[in-house]
């Protein structure tokens, strides 16, 4: 899509709305959804990956330096991975 | 050369929906529109039709399962009635959102509660807004027309749309009738194979009815409101060119004797040819009465039905549906919306009957046109009238 989606007119689209391009609900933001993020304290993590395993959104990202980040594109806020470290590494903060 | 045979209208439509080559046929049997199921399903058991028979386990699996077929590009064919189409409802919106051009024939039956099993137009009526092509037909023969024209409006590429096919449960549907069947040239002529531009195919990936947020929901539904209302110019084509192969020739809006009819009678279906009839003995009163029936329900003949009203006096329109609580008959209600702002405007009166299989005699025809001219001269404060009630 060269477009951006709020630049589509309804001549753009296809046949009852066809998506022709595989993959590209990986374009959709759902970070915007967020009051809360979860900030990491890599002084206690484990690097277990639980929070990787239980994030709905599977946006529980390993960086660099072995720890776990989330992709704020599209972290949601749930919170699910805060309640589920078991080191407490997790911080959910608002913005 | 096409074969005039004594049939029942049910099976013809079975027949011509195996000349019709269909792929798939995923139906759940309802009374009246048990004859054309259970036909294909023999068609189809005894290896003369090469088709998929799906017997599902409900109508909502029923247009499920017609969606799949549809998007695999395959040549899709079910039919339903009354309950059975109620409970297909929220799939007939995806079908036509999704363009997907699955034919049904729509065997007209009335809504429980009470339970019946008759014809009347509520089943019909519910599904207006539903995005499906709607015609309707008044006689085995244009039952048997009406489908093979379906699969050619419906799969061409220009319209890409499900549509329906109403015929009067009982009235056509188990009726015996001399039925002119073209034979398989003349329809493979007229009706090239199914070719859907974007199937599901494993080759070339892609997603069908999909997530729709705020920013983009708007302009799907304008995309398919100006593809419905363009597909009347194919629907126009593809009758014209059945006329010129077979001779017989379909219009959104039909007329009988109405060149110089002040007093116009509207109706949709099986009852018209009633109606006709009874247009006959009222000329030969000396009435100038005429008759209009709707053929196209969706989209909605605007353009030919003000043509055709343009110099009429008075118009009563013959409902077989009610809208409860609301504006009257659902028909009337639409002709009396499209007429509305027109520089000369009929008197309009709305009668409703024929309810649940109830007949509609030819003087029942007669005493509503004469008490439709009463009204008309005399004013009403009622939105219609109901027509046969005992009371």
């Amino acid at each position: 899509m060269t477009k951006k989606e709020n630049e589509l007119t309804w001549q753009d689209l296809e046949i009852g709305a066809i998506v022709t391009e595989a993959g590209n609900a990986s374009q959709y933001k759902t970070g915007n959804w967020r009051s809360q993020k979860p900030v990491h304290d890599y002084s206690r993590c484990i690097n277990c990956g639980l929070c990787m395993i239980y994030c709905p959104e599977g946006c529980c990202v390993m960086n660099k330096e072995g720890y776990f980040d989330a992709d704020l594109f599209y972290c949601k806020g749930c919170g699910i991975c805060a309640r589920e470290c078991p080191t407490f590494a997790i911080k959910m903060e608002e913005e | 050369m096409a074969q005039r045979v004594g049939m029942e209208v049910s099976v013809a439509i079975g027949e011509m929906v195996k000349l019709a080559n269909a792929d798939v046929v995923a139906a759940y049997p309802i009374t009246p529109q048990t004859h054309i199921v259970e036909h294909l399903a023999e068609l189809v058991a005894d290896g003369e039709l090469d088709a998929e028979y799906i017997p599902v386990e409900s109508e909502h699996s029923a247009m499920s399962a017609c969606l799949g077929s549809a998007a695999a590009g395959a040549r899709t064919f079910t039919a339903t009635a009354g309950q059975g189409l109620e409970l297909m409802h929220e799939v007939l919106y995806v079908a036509s959102s999704m363009r997907l051009p699955v034919i049904m024939t729509v065997v007209n039956r009335a809504l429980s509660s009470p339970l019946s099993v008759w014809s009347d137009h509520s089943d019909a009526m519910s599904c207006r807004d539903t995005g499906w092509i709607q015609i309707f037909v008044e006689n085995g023969q244009e039952a048997i027309d009406n489908t093979l024209c379906a699969f050619r409006i419906g799969e061409d590429n220009d319209v890409l749309l499900p549509v329906m096919v109403h015929l009067d449960g009982f009235h056509i549907s188990h009726v015996i009738e001399p039925i002119l069947l073209p034979d398989k040239a003349e329809v493979d002529a007229f009706l090239p194979p199914n070719k859907y531009p974007l199937p599901l195919d494993p080759e070339k990936p892609v997603a069908m009815g999909d997530f729709g947020p705020p920013v983009i929901y708007t302009e799907t539904k304008w995309a398919q409101e100006v593809n419905i209302q363009k597909s009347k110019e194919t629907i126009l084509r593809v009758w014209q060119e059945f006329d010129q192969a077979f001779g017989r020739h379909y219009r959104p809006v039909e007329t009988y004797r109405c060149e110089d009819a002040k007093t116009l009678l509207l109706t949709m279906g099986s009852y018209s040819e009633t109606a006709m009839t009874a247009v006959d003995r009222l000329r030969d009163e000396g009435k100038k009465i005429g008759l209009i029936r709707i053929r196209l329900w969706r989209p909605f003949p605007f353009e030919e039905l003000r043509q055709a009203l343009a110099d009429t006096e008075t118009l009563i329109v013959l409902d077989r549906a009610i809208s409860f609580g609301g504006p009257g008959g659902p028909v009337c209600s639409e002709v009396r919306s499209a007429l509305y702002d027109q520089p000369h405007r009929p008197k309009i009166v709305n009668f409703v009957g024929g309810l649940g299989g109830r007949d509609i005699t030819i003087d029942g025809f007669k005493e509503i046109v004469n008490r439709g001219i009463e009204i008309a001269r005399k004013g009403s404060d009622n939105e219609y009238e109901i027509f046969g009630v005992r009371q």
